[in-house]
């Protein structure tokens, strides 16, 4: 079994940052804490990145091949 | 466009080469004995359906899957898909698996061994079913299943046997995506069943199509508990539904072949991320989503999608549907005022009953096409 890499890491926000979030999720928002809540954050404008670079996955001659199948069973 | 598939890329993986080389060199391998639900899995993650999965889980990804609800490049993923292997099963690096199905032998899938490890049955329990009971279904297969597992990627694969209805019916996410993208639908609404479906579940997908530019169907068929309905009965009945009372081009119906695990909100994120990779942008979610019993609130299904900001599809939550009298027509808590006497729920027990009985159930319950099909069904429903 191959050694588990360590889970989290630190990273440096401004400490005004830090309170105002801090003091923004006090407030009832479910979130437990500061990390929390920057992990939460971080997670969907990544993922709203990442998303923009995955092109289509199939090929102009994939698109051939599958139309004339769809068009065979009636879904197109 | 469709959304980029979950993880980055659909996966595609190669069906086993027929030749006689080929066969010997699998018969030299070392052998696992497969369930059928194993065969089903191997078949989704083949065409994608399982994607970024290319394979059976690393202890990496386990844990953290069982931990954090996420692999371990921190995808969300909610429940670890496994290799249970014979306790004695030995294998070493650059060992090759020969996957043979359990009802005639025949070879399924070709996998790479990478390591081999052995799971706390009841840890998984409590972490993915929130239960250690073992009437829970889930519970009690897991119970029943080796501790050992294999991880390794599959290389290649059999066809997936499919009788010639459910074959026509069966599209993987590389045709959907493509046929989703010839229809020019750009919002796309999955629907998960298990179910013949009744007015409320119409109500429900039409609210929903309301809002978009099609649906997509996609009722689930495989093993099921004493009393569903068959997936012959699914399938025939959302056929009727579709033709009677759908505008045309507004719905694509597929089937998904898919064992519930009946692990409630855990397994709802699995089924999102599933027809994510299929091309959708939405998937409606309804009350006791997959799930069992009284294991689960009712709508504990809806908060954990809170927990997943990078999902990469948006969920459409939905609350139990009746039939109000007073308001003639499909309600919920939130807009009719009237006593629950005035209301007819949508009871999937009281509709066995009926149709058991050989009687048609009023129209504010089920189309009228929809419960003929059904009883002209001999045996519409799993004994």
């Amino acid at each position: 079994m191959a050694p588990q890499p360590p889970k989290y890491s630190t990273v440096s926000i401004p400490y005004t940052l830090h309170d105002r979030i801090e003091k923004m999720i006090s407030k009832k928002t479910g979130f437990k804490s500061v990390s929390d809540y920057v992990t939460y954050v971080l997670r969907e404008v990544v993922a709203m990145h990442e998303s923009k670079e995955v092109p289509e996955p199939f090929t102009v001659k994939d698109v051939e091949e599958i139309k004339s199948r769809l068009k065979a069973l009636g879904y197109l | 466009m469709a959304p980029a598939p979950h993880g980055g890329r659909l996966v595609q993986i190669a069906q086993i080469e027929a030749s006689p080389e080929k066969t010997k060199e699998l018969s030299e391998n070392l052998k696992v004995v497969i369930s059928n639900e194993t065969r089903v899995a191997i078949f989704n993650i083949s065409n994608g359906i399982l994607s970024p999965l290319s394979g059976f889980m690393s202890f990496n990804d386990y844990e953290n899957v069982l931990d954090s609800m996420r692999l371990s490049d921190d995808t969300p993923w909610t429940i670890p898909l496994l290799l249970h292997v014979p306790e004695d099963f030995k294998a070493g690096t650059g060992d090759e698996i020969t996957l043979v199905n359990q009802a005639d032998g025949s070879p399924t899938a070709v996998v790479s061994f990478e390591e081999s490890f052995s799971i706390s049955k009841r840890e998984y329990a409590k972490k993915v079913f929130g239960t250690e009971d073992e009437a829970h279904p889930g519970v009690a297969k897991i119970y029943s299943m080796s501790s050992k597992v294999v991880s390794g990627s599959i290389r290649a694969v059999s066809k997936f046997p499919l009788n010639a209805t459910f074959e026509r019916f069966t599209l993987t996410p590389k045709e959907t995506r493509i046929l989703f993208q010839e229809k020019g639908w750009k919002d796309i609404i999955a629907f998960q069943t298990r179910n013949a479906p009744h007015i409320g579940h119409e109500y429900v997908q039409k609210t929903a199509l309301a809002f978009a530019d099609g649906i997509f169907i996609n009722p689930v068929l495989g093993k099921k508990k004493q009393g569903d309905f068959k997936d012959e009965a699914i399938l025939s009945a959302y056929q009727a539904l579709v033709s009677n009372y759908y505008p045309k081009n507004s719905v694509v119906l597929s089937v998904l072949h898919y064992e519930m695990q009946y692990a409630g909100p855990r397994e709802a994120i699995m089924h999102a991320i599933m027809r994510k990779n299929f091309g959708c942008t939405h998937i409606a979610i309804g009350r006791d989503h997959a799930g069992v019993g009284n294991y689960y609130g009712p709508y504990a299904a809806h908060e954990i999608f809170k927990e997943f900001p990078d999902l990469g599809i948006t969920a459409l939550f939905f609350r139990e549907f009746f039939y109000c009298n007073k308001c003639m027509g499909i309600a919920n808590e939130k807009i009719c005022p009237h006593p629950e006497s005035e209301r007819l729920t949508f009871s999937g027990t009281k509709l066995r009953k009926m149709f058991l009985s050989g009687e048609r159930p009023p129209k504010e319950f089920m189309r009228p096409e929809v419960s003929e099909v059904i009883l002209k069904m001999k045996d519409a429903f799993v004994e």
